[in-house]
């Protein structure tokens, strides 16, 4: 805790003249966590799910690495974006891909998106005094294979969205993206559904934004589209300042 | 014998290991994540802290800042034709909204609701473990369980964490035996029998509007517009309550 003693003045009585100086010793406390930085993004569509992350890793002023992704490939039809603390994200997803293991040996089939979502739940919360500092987004095909995108907050609270945005630019990217995909506050528009190509093209423009006014996003976009047909990645150039 | 066996229960182990009598609570400082679905619940603790005021101090350093999602208001009442629930739909995590459209309400049985106000993922994980409870209850004794059984198990799990900073502000609903069924039960294991309860921050404006319309012989329909305009108003008026108003009828 930090701890600091009170300066002498006021505490002196009356006459004394009052002393200024430097207010006594301050203890550093030593914090389990650190802030990586970094974004996360998912979008869900008809028959698709779109999970996008940005891939500089920073702490403080410092950039660690610009080629270091979010988003961690779960199964054919999930994948999952972490941001927060990145020694957190590494352990979690190091899990995740344990637990899917035992899960397919036991079971003879992998772990469904909606599973694995009540199953991270359960591991977060098992650490609620002592969370794991990640935000979670979890996106892929349900059993339907309709798109579903699961948030979560550190401590395991979780529902299913149709699209969310985590980590550092989340409060930048989540209005606009209630704006554009959710048709929020706007008037005499048609609802259209929103198209594979639209949706890539939206999550690439909303990430350009959020690397101009984020600092702590940016360097490349890494955007894993899920279908049918698997998992695509691509890698998009974003700003490097 | 082979009752207490059966059962995991130890005489002289800590209060807090009793609190299901199916296996024991540890709190350890690194849970094992590998034995899931088992009896034993482990939570991890940070070495020599307090679990309750650690995220408080963690959250003042370098830019870290874990937010839980959390606040709501949430109502219940009885009345002639049974009970109403009405809920918001709104989770803030510190001062950014996550969520506009969560749902409050879980379904324990087609007859036994609980609603969530407080801190989301307490309130989510204990009413699902209180629904696997109850299910277990219902196996094992062929009835279902009553409304203030339900309430007492969700109650007895609170106590064994009391202190350690849950937050949980739950009302567990139902029709039983004894006709409908309305309790209060909060993490200082407060349980409260009632007629009417509203929980969470918008709660004081909720109380004033469904006390100045209540009646004990209401019609459904009527019963459902108060429970909405009580929930409305107090959306209206507290910034941490919003979205939609969900509602149901036990």
């Amino acid at each position: 805790f930090v701890s600091e003693m009170l300066s002498a003045q006021g505490f002196g009585g009356p006459g004394k003249m009052k002393e200024y100086h430097y207010a006594g010793a301050v203890e550093n406390r030593f914090s389990p966590y650190a802030f990586n930085g970094g974004t996360v993004l998912a979008v869900a569509g008809e028959d698709f799910a779109i999970v996008a992350s940005d891939t500089r890793l920073s702490e403080g002023y410092s950039i660690h690495s610009r080629d270091s992704p979010k988003c961690y490939k779960l199964t054919d039809t999930t994948v999952i974006g972490c941001s927060g603390f990145h020694g957190d994200c590494l352990t979690l997803t190091k899990i995740i891909d344990a637990r899917l293991k035992m899960y397919k040996h036991s079971n003879n089939k992998t772990m469904t998106s909606g599973a694995i979502a009540a199953m991270l739940s359960t591991i977060l919360y098992s650490r609620r005094f002592f969370p794991y500092y990640v935000y979670n987004i979890i996106g892929g095909l349900d059993e339907e294979g309709k798109g579903a995108v699961y948030s979560f907050d550190p401590v395991g609270s979780y529902q299913r969205d149709t699209y969310k945005a985590g980590g550092s630019a989340s409060a930048m990217l989540q209005p606009l993206l209630d704006n554009q995909i959710g048709f929020k506050n706007m008037e005499g528009v048609q609802h259209l559904p929103l198209t594979q190509e639209k949706a890539v093209q939206l999550v690439k423009d909303v990430f350009i934004s959020a690397a101009e006014r984020d600092v702590y996003t940016g360097d490349a976009l890494r955007v894993c589209v899920i279908t049918k047909d698997g998992i695509n990645e691509q890698t998009i150039p974003l700003r490097k300042d | 014998m082979a009752l207490v066996e059966v059962s995991g229960l130890k005489p002289f182990s800590e209060p807090s290991a009793q609190i299901f009598g199916t296996g024991q609570t540890h709190l350890v400082d690194r849970t094992n994540h590998y034995s899931f679905g088992t009896s034993v619940h482990e939570f991890a603790v940070p070495v020599g802290e307090e679990p309750s005021g650690f995220l408080t101090s963690c959250n003042k350093e370098g830019g870290v800042s874990i937010e839980m999602n959390h606040g709501t208001t949430t109502l219940a009442f009885k009345f002639r034709h049974g009970v109403i629930v009405a809920v918001d739909s709104r989770a803030s995590a510190g001062r950014y909204l996550a969520s506009n459209d969560v749902n409050k309400v879980i379904e324990i049985n087609p007859y036994l609701l609980g609603t969530m106000s407080g801190s989301a993922a307490d309130c989510l994980y204990w009413e699902r473990l209180l629904a696997k409870e109850c299910r277990l209850y219902r196996l094992r004794n062929n009835h279902r369980i009553s409304v203030a059984a339900a309430s007492k198990l969700l109650c007895n799990m609170m106590l064994g964490y009391k202190g350690m900073g849950l937050s949980v502000g739950s009302m567990i609903c139902g029709w039983d035996k004894e006709g409908p069924g309305l309790y209060y039960v909060d993490e200082n294991g407060t349980r409260l029998s009632g007629r009417m309860f509203s929980t969470g921050c918008g709660n004081g404006y909720a109380y004033g509007v469904v006390d100045s319309g209540y009646r004990e012989d209401m019609t459904v329909e009527e019963a459902y517009e108060l429970g909405r305009r009580g929930i409305a108003h107090a959306t209206h008026r507290d910034a941490y309550s919003g979205g939609v108003v969900n509602s149901e009828y036990i």
